[in-house]
């Protein structure tokens, strides 16, 4: 599995060369090698969403606007390969909007976003499908399975769609299903699943490609503390094999696996606090005894208790 | 992404809602059969008149008294005679004339052992009249001139007369009664069969003193049947006819005539103007019902997509490029109507292949493919639209859609 997942990466790397030398022709040497280090993954700037116009218009990302220029200043955010942020706010704060954003999903109303260094704005219809397909791994608040079809073929189709053969498909997609401990459950179809067993197969949907990138939309809100634990062992095994993970949470519970916090209010980024270093596996990793032993109250009660 | 696996995508599609599919399936495939069995009937209607009137022979010519257009009615007009029949019945002056059958029509009823009947057409006429109006004895003789001359009460009926008064006897050598004259039966005639308002079959001809004699008495006959002596001579025949019937008639002015000659022809010819009055309009009928099952595409369509537009939304989020997601409802709406269509083909040949109100019909292949073509161009069409408008949406907005 794990020699699979990185021959998978490699080629999605190369997928995206060829995307950066169409779009924004680099310099000889890429960023990666270059002295400053890897490119960050996630490279956001001045980032602004708002919906409708006029009265009605609604500020779902960048904050009220600046009293003294009248633009609002927008979301800046970097994230660094190998990164594990967890991201909190209340209900409304636009943690869906930067998410779905960040997934190349919708388009921001004003400001820039640098994936892998690539301007997402400038790649045509066929190129951000490309994106969508290798470089992310997507994992919705509400599942967002196809109806009427089997968990098998949920998690094969973003393989198929990146032009897999269908005997390489099948087998990667029962080890993504096993991974998430679904193994027995291949042949249900959405309706068959109880809501855990549904996100879990959003999630082997998402891991399937061996995406650079993980970003999920609290996958672990509609589910108890069992599946809770179970949803995020597989992303803590994840991160921990060196892909960046991007998650919504409302729970403390959640955000301690993280390596780094995000709170949002009102569409702006009000905190930001690293947990663990970013190259470094992540906490839960790092020392499992400790990080069970642990009071989950203990940092609600300094993080958030500072950050509200 | 190779166009096998969209066709298993688009497979996989309909097979997940079965009973919709299958019921914008029955649709196409019942516009298709409307119009090839609808166009069939037209057709297979045209194609029996046309039949029935080339069994009357084509070098016929048919007399009748009576001006056409414009000519002035009244006491002028003189009625056709034995005299006239005998006139043109002389080689010399009407040489592309074969035979001549003057002709009186009545109707009487028959009476054979008790039972009844009443006959549509009692023709008095004579025995080249069965040549000339195609009509063939089945069983038994036709009357011979002698019969005529001697004006025996002889007579050949035809098989609809034959089965109400004998059943399934042969009436030959039997005596029956038509109004209060007693005939004797010779012959019987072989069926026409027709879809004409009147049964050619229901009929009695015996020698024309006979008929006469005993009800229409020795005044002016009903009309003249000429056979010509071949079905190019019909048109000089039909001059000399004018000619000879001026001279007896005493008429001058050859707009002002008093009778009328007809030609099987020209009978042909509005008879099939008349039927394809018929077919056109049951083709309409036909194309509308394709029409609503174009629009049963369509809407089936529109539904899907609209439906269906949240599983545009996934499938886009986890990079399925636009036109993997078109082609797999260009597919699934394509293939709808190419198997409805199909089927709707064989339906109509196999449907064609029964006699519908007494028409045997007759496929056009035009329609065939026509129909065919149409259903799996309205099947692309609007399959293709909705579907191309849902796979432009941006996958936020499709995933949104209610
Ligand atoms: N399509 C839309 N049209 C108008 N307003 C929208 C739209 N989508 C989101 N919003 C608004 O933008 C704001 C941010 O929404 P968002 O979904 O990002 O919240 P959230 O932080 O994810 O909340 P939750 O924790 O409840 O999921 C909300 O006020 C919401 O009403
Ligand atoms: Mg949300």
């Amino acid at each position: 599995m794990r020699q699979a997942l990185s021959s998978r990466l490699g080629r999605a790397g190369t997928g995206l060369h060829r995307l950066r030398a169409r779009t924004a022709p680099a310099p000889e040497a890429p960023e990666e090698a270059g002295p400053w280090g890897p490119a960050p993954v996630i490279e956001v700037r001045a980032l602004r969403k708002t919906y409708g116009t006029g009265d009605a218009v609604v500020r779902a990302l960048g904050g009220p606007p600046d009293p003294a220029g009248g633009e609002p200043a927008g979301v800046d955010l970097v994230v660094e390969q190998g990164d594990y942020v967890a991201v909190m706010g209340s209900s409304g704060s636009g943690k869906s909007t930067l998410m779905n954003i960040l997934g190349c999903l919708d388009v921001p109303t004003s400001g820039r976003y640098l994936l892998d260094g690539i301007d997402v704005g400038g790649l045509d219809e066929h190129q951000l499908s490309l994106v969508r397909n290798r470089k992310i791994g997507f994992v919705f608040q509400s599942f967002n399975l196809v109806p009427r079809t089997p968990a098998l073929a949920q998690v094969e189709l973003p393989l198929a769609y990146a032009g897999v053969k269908a005997a390489e498909r099948r087998r990667r997609a029962l080890a993504a299903l096993a991974l998430v401990g679904l193994a027995d459950r291949v042949d249900h179809r959405p309706n068959e699943l109880s809501g855990g067993q549904q996100q879990r197969v959003a999630v082997a949907r998402a891991l399937v490609t061996a995406p650079a990138m993980l970003l999920a939309d609290e996958p672990t809100g509609n589910l108890d503390s069992r599946s809770t634990e179970d949803v995020l062992a597989v992303i803590d095994r994840l991160n921990a094999s060196g892909r960046t993970v991007v998650l919504i949470t409302h729970e403390d519970e959640v955000a301690r696996h993280a390596k780094r916090v995000l709170r949002l209010v009102d569409g702006r980024i009000v905190a930001d606090v690293r947990q663990a270093a970013a190259d470094g596996p992540p906490p839960a990793l790092r020392d499992p005894a400790a990080f069970a032993g642990h009071a989950p109250t203990a940092l609600s009660g300094t993080a958030g208790g500072a950050l509200r | 992404m190779n166009p096998v696996e969209i066709l298993r995508f688009a497979v996989g599609g309909l097979a997940a809602n079965k009973v919709r599919s299958g019921l914008t399936m029955l649709g196409v495939l019942i516009g298709v059969a409307a119009v090839i069995i609808l166009l069939a009937v037209g057709n297979g209607s045209s194609q029996s008149v046309k039949d029935s009137i080339e069994k009357l022979g084509t070098n016929a010519l048919t007399i009748s008294s009576g001006g056409g257009f414009g000519a002035s009615s009244g006491s002028d007009t003189k009625p056709l005679t034995v005299d006239d029949a005998r006139a043109l019945a002389d080689p010399a002056s009407a040489p592309d004339i074969s035979t001549v059958a003057p002709e009186v029509t009545t109707s009487q009823t028959a009476v054979y052992n008790g039972t009844s009947h009443t006959v549509g057409q009692v023709v008095g006429t004579y025995p080249a009249y069965f040549k000339t109006s195609n009509s063939k004895v089945d069983k038994g003789d036709y009357f011979s001139a002698d019969d005529v001359l001697n004006s025996r009460k002889v007579a050949v009926i035809g098989s609809t007369t034959a089965t109400d008064l004998f059943g399934t006897a042969s009436p030959v050598g039997k005596k029956l009664v038509i109004g209060g004259t007693p005939f004797t039966v010779v012959g019987e005639l072989a069926t026409k069969g027709g879809t004409g308002f009147q049964d050619p079959d229901d009929t009695v001809i015996a020698p024309l003193p006979t008929v006469q004699n005993a009800f229409t008495g020795f005044g002016p006959v009903s009309q003249i049947l000429v056979e010509a002596k071949s079905a190019g001579a019909t048109t000089r025949a039909q001059n000399e006819i004018t000619t000879v019937l001026m001279g007896t008639h005493g008429i001058k002015d050859p707009s002002a005539l008093d009778f009328r000659v007809s030609s099987q022809q020209s009978l042909l010819s509005t008879q099939s103007d008349t039927n394809k009055t018929f077919t056109v309009l049951l083709g309409a009928v036909a194309a509308i019902s394709l029409l609503v099952g174009g629009i049963g595409i369509t809407n089936i369509m529109l539904v899907t997509v609209t439906e269906r537009t949240r599983e545009i939304g996934i499938r886009k989020a986890i990079g399925a490029p636009r036109g993997v997601i078109l082609g797999q409802f260009l597919a699934e709406s394509t293939l709808l109507s190419l198997l409805g269509g199909g089927l709707g083909v064989v339906a109509g040949l196999i449907g064609s292949r029964f006699t519908i109100v007494g028409i045997k019909p007759v496929v056009i292949p035009a329609s065939v493919w026509g129909a065919f073509a149409i259903a799996v161009a309205i099947g692309l069409f609007f399959g293709g639209y909705p579907a191309n408008r849902a796979a432009g949406l941006r996958p936020i907005e499709a995933l949104r859609h209610e």
